[in-house]
């Protein structure tokens, strides 16, 4: 699993790619993110095209890290959801939680 | 195949680091069979979350206990048992992840994957201590 940062004005985005579940790739979402926050960021785009795996507890960081964000004023909206992610978040209500996007710039342009 | 069933057994410890190894095991057995690649992604899932919650809530990473896993396949099905040495636990009083108050917890939605992508689930508590999953997929007929 990895996670490539960059900004793109006051957007973070993290290119995650590998797979997100329990143990590692959930600690590495989440130190991200609170890294992000701690360093002020408070607009997230989690780019999830290259995530080809993510369990229960993958689906539950992503969970985490959104109230996380928003308990801190920020935002974090989700970008290019593969559709095994699609159905997992539609399956779980979750769709109607986050903010999703398949195109970049439209996903920039919501902040 | 053969046309009787087939049965594969592992046992494991109760460390996360099985997880992989049970996984590839599972995609192994469903690309046996023959399942299209989203039923095999889905059966994989369902068994990798069945083996974390035997390994972390069943057995709270207790290296002394075990996890037993079998497949049990024959033409028309897959049949799965996950079964953990632990106290068990009352599946009716599981939160509903679906439920407005639980929407944004972090856990509690493993089971609820497990029963979407399964036909057959059965939570099965052994007298003699230990909990079992037992879970059926049917193989489409073609």
């Amino acid at each position: 699993m990895k996670i490539d940062t960059r900004t793109v004005g006051d957007v973070t985005v993290l290119d995650i790619s590998g797979k997100i579940t329990l143990g590692e790739g959930t600690m590495a979402v989440r130190n991200t993110v609170r890294e992000i926050l701690k360093n002020g960021g408070k607009k997230i785009v989690l780019n999830l095209a290259e995530v080809n795996y993510i369990d229960s507890s993958g689906i539950g960081e992503l969970v985490s890290s959104y109230t996380t964000v928003t308990n801190q004023g920020g935002h974090l909206k989700l970008l290019n959801l593969t559709k095994k992610i699609q159905e997992l978040l539609a399956i779980t209500k979750l769709l109607t939680v986050f903010q999703t996007f398949d195109n970049e710039q439209a996903a920039l342009k919501s902040f | 195949m053969s046309t009787k069933s087939d049965r594969i057994e592992i046992r494991i410890g109760s460390a996360l680091e099985y997880l992989d190894l049970v996984q590839t095991l599972t995609d192994c057995i469903t690309g046996f069979i023959g399942f299209d690649e989203d039923t095999a992604h889905w059966i994989g899932m369902s068994v990798r979350e069945s083996v974390t919650n035997a390994i972390q809530h069943g057995n709270r990473l207790d290296q002394s206990k075990r996890v037993d896993i079998s497949f049990e396949f024959a033409p028309d099905h897959l049949d799965i048992s996950v079964k953990d040495e632990g106290t068990g636990f009352q599946i009716d009083r599981l939160p509903n992840p679906l439920d407005a108050e639980n929407l944004l917890k972090p856990s509690g939605r493993g089971i609820f994957y497990i029963r979407s992508f399964m036909d057959e689930v059965e939570f099965i508590p052994h007298a003699q201590g230990g909990m079992e999953v037992h879970m059926v997929k049917k193989v489409p007929s073609n």
